[in-house]
């Protein structure tokens, strides 16, 4: 990660450098074509943070009728009730997070598991195959997903998976695993979740392990670790930001996904506390009853949902680049010493 | 390395909101959409419900290729189509729900008028393993069930409406739409008039505070539940049912008859009720509980939303041309898709209605 950031700093300095004198960056150039291209990229560069300012604007604007009537207790109750215009989207909101977090805590481990056995491990004519196969999961559109959900997924967590957690494993009483097993779920989303964002969060990782300098693998090697000691001592602490990073761009993928969402996790308002009972996420919520919502309450409690939505994902921006600022200063400081 | 990955968040982030509204058909996208199709050869640009769309796609097909003229018709839902004829974003507009009097006073091209093109009904489909006889149900009984009051199958209610069947003790699994849909507003029009309970609870509408069971999106999210679970009963259209041979309920009518959902028993719940109707009807009318012994008591009209001043006169004439078109020849397509052709009586008045409708004149 740190020298990713060596590599953006370093052209930006060359030119000045080649010249031996400082330049302003609009003066970089000598011609007219220089001062366009550079006019150009700018504007393009300014194009994204404005674009993003006036969604989240236009969406604030449309969303206010339903915050300024509900207030807090838009985010903080339950009761969703079109019909006489009253919207509470807690479980929503929990749903979105818990779906997310499921999906996480199933694909990190796995994505990991991965990228360090393609990276270390792998033969060369395995490792092309493999991270083909893995990346290709990117590419399946998410009605794929949930189709393969609805077909088969669910089915198989209602009639195996489910009674084996409940019976067998006599969990049935147990809050997280209570109640029916319909299979469409809390953990039915969570894992469709995991599959899709197990790509993003093992390609991050497997670049930034194959960016670790080999010097610092033979380094540890020389030290006489072995190679298990090698890779947890050695390797991913080096790779950790960046790692940090490829999880949170899966968390990101996991936060907004819509379409398998909708389709398996049984879109009923409620909180529970049962991984076997259905939820809703924000982005479901919103592709449900858009197009058919007449009320201008109701299309603003639904707007309000997306604005929702948007700070939630602008908060983990936040955490990512806080958790990342912290684990490569702390990276650097170890190297300090 | 880092910029990279935090760009990548933001993107995929903006991707996933932009898929939702996308969804959406805002007025905004779809009023540009619309005006770059026209620059198409597109004569005619319209938007509204899904349920009627298989047989708005047949006529715009049918249509185009007798008279030439091109409609475009977006099957974003009955309340995309309703606000973009607000807005006048498109020419005309469909919708399974009639409008509100609220709606029709935000119209900014004056009055608006409902022409009724088809009949549809919805099903109560179920899945009991070992249940070969078709069940009987009434309203209040699938408004009980709905609320979480019944909750097995062997319920003393369920089981005295069908002598001779062996229900199992089996929990009872309810399936909704958990998408806005004209099909649930039907639903619970009807819930509503057999149910005390539901009319103060639930009530009617398109999208409802659910007290039990589970949310399946569109027709075949239900269906797909019902099919999967064994002891769920939901509500489809019946189109959708037919197609995919569900169980369906017979339903107790007015009349105190156990009538199972046909093409037949919808037509005769449209000829009885349009007997009733007054002769200023503006046709904005719930057909459930239709009279008759032969009438299945869940059926409703679907409607096409014109305003009755065309201001261009091309595309005015066009559009009533259109309107002719598919209440009389267009009928004929109905049933094979599992929809019920309007009553003769009624295409008559619709005939009245049709005339009304006033198109400028040329500039």
């Amino acid at each position: 990660m740190s020298e990713g950031v060596r590599d953006i700093v370093v052209p930006s300095i060359a030119p000045a450098a080649i010249d031996g004198e400082k330049r302003d960056w609009l003066e970089v150039g000598s011609g007219l074509a220089d001062r366009v291209y550079i006019g150009a990229i700018t504007a393009s560069a300014l194009v994204v943070p404005a674009i993003l300012g006036l969604i989240f604007v236009a969406v604030a604007i449309a969303a206010w009728p339903a915050l300024r009537t509900f207030g807090l207790a838009f985010v903080s109750t339950s009761v969703w009730n079109p019909v006489v215009g009253q919207f509470g989207a807690a479980p929503a909101i929990y749903g979105t997070i818990i779906s997310s977090i499921i999906a996480l805590v199933i694909a990190t481990p796995l994505a990991l598991g991965v990228a360090i056995f393609l990276v270390e491990f792998a033969p060369p004519w395995l490792r092309q195959p493999v991270a083909f196969t893995v990346d290709l999961l990117a590419a399946i559109p998410s009605v794929v997903y949930g189709l393969w959900g609805v077909f088969v997924l669910v089915p198989a967590l209602s009639e195996h998976v489910m009674p084996f957690i409940a019976d067998t494993l006599h969990l049935g009483n147990t809050p997280l695993f209570s109640g029916p097993a319909y299979g469409r779920s809390m953990l039915a989303a969570g894992l469709i979740l995991s599959i899709m964002v197990l790509p993003y969060i093992s390609a991050v990782t497997r670049e930034v392990l194959l960016a670790v300098p080999r010097s610092q693998r033979e380094a540890a090697l020389a030290l006489g670790a072995t190679r298990w000691e090698m890779i947890r001592d050695a390797v991913v602490p080096y790779a950790k930001s960046g790692i940090i990073g490829g999880i949170m761009l899966g968390l990101g993928r996991a936060l907004g996904e819509t379409m398998a969402v909708t389709m398996l996790i049984g879109n009923r308002h409620e909180i529970s506390a049962s991984l076997f009972a259905p939820g809703y996420t924000m982005a479901s919520l919103i592709a449900n009853e858009f197009s058919e919502a007449t009320g201008d309450l109701h299309l603003s409690a639904l707007m309000a949902v997306g604005f929702v939505l948007l700070l939630v994902t602008f908060a983990v921006n936040a955490l990512a680049r806080w958790l990342v600022w912290q684990t490569s200063r702390a990276s650097v400081a170890e190297t300090g010493k | 390395m880092r910029y990279a990955v935090v760009v990548a968040v933001v993107a995929a982030n903006l991707i996933g909101c932009g898929g939702g509204s996308d969804s959406s058909g805002k007025p905004t996208q779809s009023g540009s959409s619309g005006g770059t199709v026209v620059s198409n050869g597109v004569d005619l640009t319209a938007a509204g419900a899904t349920f009627p769309y298989p047989i708005y796609a047949k006529w715009i097909s049918e249509y185009a290729a007798k008279s030439g003229v091109k409609i475009n018709y977006a099957n974003l839902g009955s309340g995309a189509g309703i606000r973009q004829l607000i807005d006048q974003t498109i020419d005309f507009g469909a919708t399974d729900a009639p409008m509100t009097e609220a709606e029709m006073a935000k119209a900014k091209g004056g009055q608006i008028l409902h022409v009724p093109t088809v009949l549809g009904a919805v099903v109560i489909a179920y899945n009991l393993p070992g249940v070969t006889q078709p069940l009987n149900l009434t309203g209040s009984v699938i408004a009980d069930i709905f609320l979480g009051k019944i909750t097995k199958w062997n319920d003393p209610r369920i089981t005295s409406l069908n002598p001779g069947v062996t229900l199992p003790s089996r929990d009872v699994l309810a399936v909704h739409r958990s998408d806005g849909s004209g099909t649930t507003y039907i639903f619970s029009d009807f819930l509503s008039e057999a149910s005390p309970a539901w009319k103060s609870g639930p009530a009617q509408g398109k999208d409802l505070q659910w007290p039990v069971g589970l949310g399946g999106s569109g027709n075949p999210g239900v269906a797909g539940t019902v099919k999967q679970t064994p002891g769920s009963i939901g509500y489809v259209e019946l189109a959708y049912a037919r197609q995919n041979n569900l169980p369906a309920a017979s339903i107790k009518n007015p009349a105190g008859v156990f009538v199972a959902p046909t093409v037949e028993a919808i037509a005769a719940a449209a000829s009885n009720s349009v007997k009733a109707l007054p002769a200023n009807t503006d046709f904005r009318v719930s057909m459930v509980n239709a009279p008759g012994a032969d009438a299945y008591p869940l059926a409703s009209f679907t409607w096409l939303l014109v305003y009755k001043n065309q201001k261009d006169p091309v595309k005015g004439k066009k559009l009533v041309d259109f309107l002719h078109w598919a209440t009389h020849d267009g009928q004929q397509f109905a049933p094979a898709l599992d929809y019920a052709p309007l009553p003769p009586a009624l295409v008559t008045r619709l005939d009245t209605l049709v005339a009304g409708i006033v198109v400028g004149a040329p500039k």
